[in-house]
């Protein structure tokens, strides 16, 4: 037995150690940074333990612009792309001529490279010397006076952010839903045929539920996607996220570490732990929620 | 309700662009007459359920008419053709209990059908006693027996009191004691109930035991329509002959002349009234008597008893199968060294069918 123990140990070792190296060891000094206040890089030292960089941070404007935005992106690209994800694949599921070529079509964002797409989203929106960009050239076409989405507005921009986030997390989702779509056995849909259900209550009392742990698995992991959101809005708006006013609770955490006011470990230490406690909440919620929606056959 | 099927064809077309269409129902003709239960019976994929599938409305034919006393129900949706399906694997929908299962066709309907929740719980605990599950209502179907789910999906089925009850393979799911026992249950709820059945079944033994008719299919084709024990005493071909009864029929390869029937060199039975000609005899297990002066030897294998028959497997060279069955009284004595084994026949248990066609002559 206790020879097996040894063994058995053993051969965690190597996980252990990766483990406790790059997990357990960050984990623990980002909490330590967290209340070590008025932290100095250079010199290594600290005045203080306690809450002072929570304090710093929630009180930054930048923080506090960047929290919105975190939250204006989940509350909107979640559901959306999630629904539009379900109507899709919905649709996918009930076609039977071109349906895999419909697929391949919407699984292409997925595989398409991070920089190709922005150059598309900066044909389709982003204003030039030469061009205004084909979403203005269509709005001046029914007679409206051209927005600049990068540079504009919060609220163009939000909408291009949204848009593009959208766009790039569906496909996922859309593979997902349509495998267990059509994982759902056919018998369910002919029995409730015969039993005269309409198609918007099979809908809704049979394909529903019997997906339902895969949209839940959507939206938990959507959810923490969307509040991890940094590398898309840097392709979009470049990396003074600040200044455009577009930056995240990532994209605040990486300034407070690399950018160009940055230097401070323990204020992004603080943010990161913010980010964690919201996240945590959110999946808590989330899990409470869905206990009694999602049916695990 | 009685049902007519009028020249009833269904083709699937062919997987690749040039093979042939797949005829899985053929030119179906027949009349189910009101409130009995009727059996489909055939190997699996001679079109069974495709047949039950049209009925219900599910597939729609490429020929021919369906109709539901003197209605015409050819063009109606399922849903409007008013039957009750039960599938092979129950489809309950297994994030609803019992109830809501059985509720389930009585919310969809609407308009003046329309019912209120009272008269739902209540038609479902009538339906839920009929099926004698009604101390299930609240459980869900993964925590029921395998023949409880099946009187579940009965019960689903039978809630809105449909015209016809389509059952496919219901019994095939369950194990042999269940079975045993729900096709007695399946026998008194379709009396009690009255509704015209069909089900569907691969199994000789089980659409014989509780049909009022059946119907024996073969490759989409109807090969016979008649009372079980017709069928079994009177089939019309090879095929009905051999698919029908446990053990099956044995088959040899013989000839008559001048009025008798040979296998091999040995006149085994009297045919005054036949002419010259090669045939396919097939006798019944049971249509064998050991006779010592019996005038069909056989080539004895082994005995095996089973209590109140015996069971004698022996061999002959013009047999078509690998052995011979023959199930006789246990009073008869066998000696454990005996090579050979004599018998007489049954007359009425031996048919004659034709070398090419198959059919009964």
């Amino acid at each position: 037995m206790k020879k097996n123990n040894l063994k058995a140990w053993l051969y965690l070792l190597p996980a252990i150690l990766f483990l406790g190296v790059f997990m357990v060891y960050p984990l623990i000094d980002v909490c330590v940074y967290s209340v070590e206040e008025n932290y100095n890089f250079a010199s290594q030292s600290f005045t203080g333990v306690g809450l002072g960089n929570f304090r710093y941070v929630l009180s930054d404007p930048y923080f506090v612009q960047a929290l919105k935005n975190t939250f204006i992106i989940v509350a909107i690209t979640v559901p959306l792309s999630t629904g539009f994800a379900l109507l899709i694949s919905l649709g996918l599921s009930s076609i039977k001529p071109l349906r895999n070529a419909f697929q391949t079509i919407y699984f292409l964002p997925y595989v398409t490279n991070t920089l190709a797409v922005g150059l598309v989203f900066m044909i389709l929106f982003k204003k030039t010397a030469y061009t205004d960009g084909m979403v203005n050239l269509l709005i001046n076409k029914f007679g409206g006076s051209s927005v600049d989405f990068i540079e504009g507005p919060y609220w163009a921009k939000m909408f291009v952010m949204c848009f593009y986030t959208i766009w790039v997390v569906m496909p996922f989702k859309i593979l997902i839903l349509t495998s267990a779509l059509a994982s759902v056995n056919q018998d369910y849909y002919k029995a409730a045929k015969v039993d005269g259900a309409t198609s918007g209550r099979i809908f809704r009392k049979i394909t529903l539920p019997m997906i339902s742990p895969t949209v839940f698995y959507l939206v938990i992991t959507g959810f923490i996607g969307a509040f991890k959101a940094y590398s898309d809005e840097v392709a979009l708006f470049g990396t003074n996220l600040n200044a455009a006013g577009m930056n995240t609770i990532v994209g605040y955490v990486y300034d407070m570490l690399y950018g160009d006011s940055g230097g401070y470990p323990s204020y992004a230490a603080a943010a990161a732990l913010i980010l964690f406690a919201i996240v945590f909440t959110i999946t808590y919620i989330n899990l409470t929620f869905s206990k009694n929606k999602v049916q695990y056959m | 309700m009685k049902i007519v099927l009028k020249n009833l064809t269904k083709r699937f077309p062919s997987r690749n662009k040039k093979g042939q269409d797949v005829i899985a129902v053929n030119n179906f003709n027949f009349e189910i007459p009101d409130g009995q239960l009727i059996g489909l019976l055939g190997p699996s994929g001679c079109g069974k359920s495709t047949t039950l599938n049209l009925i219900s409305g599910l597939e729609t034919p490429t020929e021919g008419r369906i109709f539901f006393g003197e209605e015409d129900v050819t063009e109606l949706p399922p849903e409007e053709r008013g039957v009750g399906l039960v599938f092979q694997n129950y489809a309950l929908y297994p994030h609803l209990t019992v109830e809501e299962n059985i509720i389930f066709p009585l919310q969809n309907l609407k308009g003046d059908k329309k019912m209120s929740r009272e008269v739902m719980h209540q038609k479902a605990v009538e339906t839920a006693k009929l099926v004698q599950i009604d101390g299930l209502m609240d459980r869900k179907p993964k925590e029921l027996s395998g023949g409880q789910q099946q009187r579940v999906a009965i019960a689903r089925a039978l809630v809105k009191i449909p015209r016809v009850l389509l059952l496919d393979e219901p019994l095939s799911n369950l194990d042999a004691r269940l079975r045993l026992q729900t096709r007695e249950e399946l026998r008194r709820i379709q009396r009690d109930t009255g509704v015209t059945t069909i089900f569907v079944t691969h199994d000789q033994e089980e659409a014989m035991s509780i049909s009022d008719l059946i119907i024996v299919m073969k490759d989409g084709v109807v090969h016979q329509i008649g009372k079980p024990q017709e069928v079994y005493d009177n089939p019309a071909n090879l095929f009905v002959a051999q698919f029908l009864g446990t053990p099956q029929i044995n088959v040899f390869s013989g000839w008559i002349r001048d009025g008798k029937l040979y296998i091999g060199d040995e006149a085994v039975l009297e045919l005054p009234e036949h002419e010259d000609r090669e045939v396919w005899a097939g006798i019944r297990p049971e249509g064998f008597i050991p006779d010592e002066n019996g005038p069909f030897t056989c080539n004895m294998e082994r005995v095996e008893v089973m209590g109140r028959d015996v069971s004698v497997v022996s061999n002959h060279p013009q047999m078509t199968g690998r052995c011979i069955r023959s199930i006789v009284s246990s009073e008869n004595r066998f000696e454990p060294d005996q090579k050979k084994v004599r018998f007489s026949l049954k007359p009425y248990k031996v048919f004659l069918f034709d070398r090419e066609s198959e059919e009964r002559v």
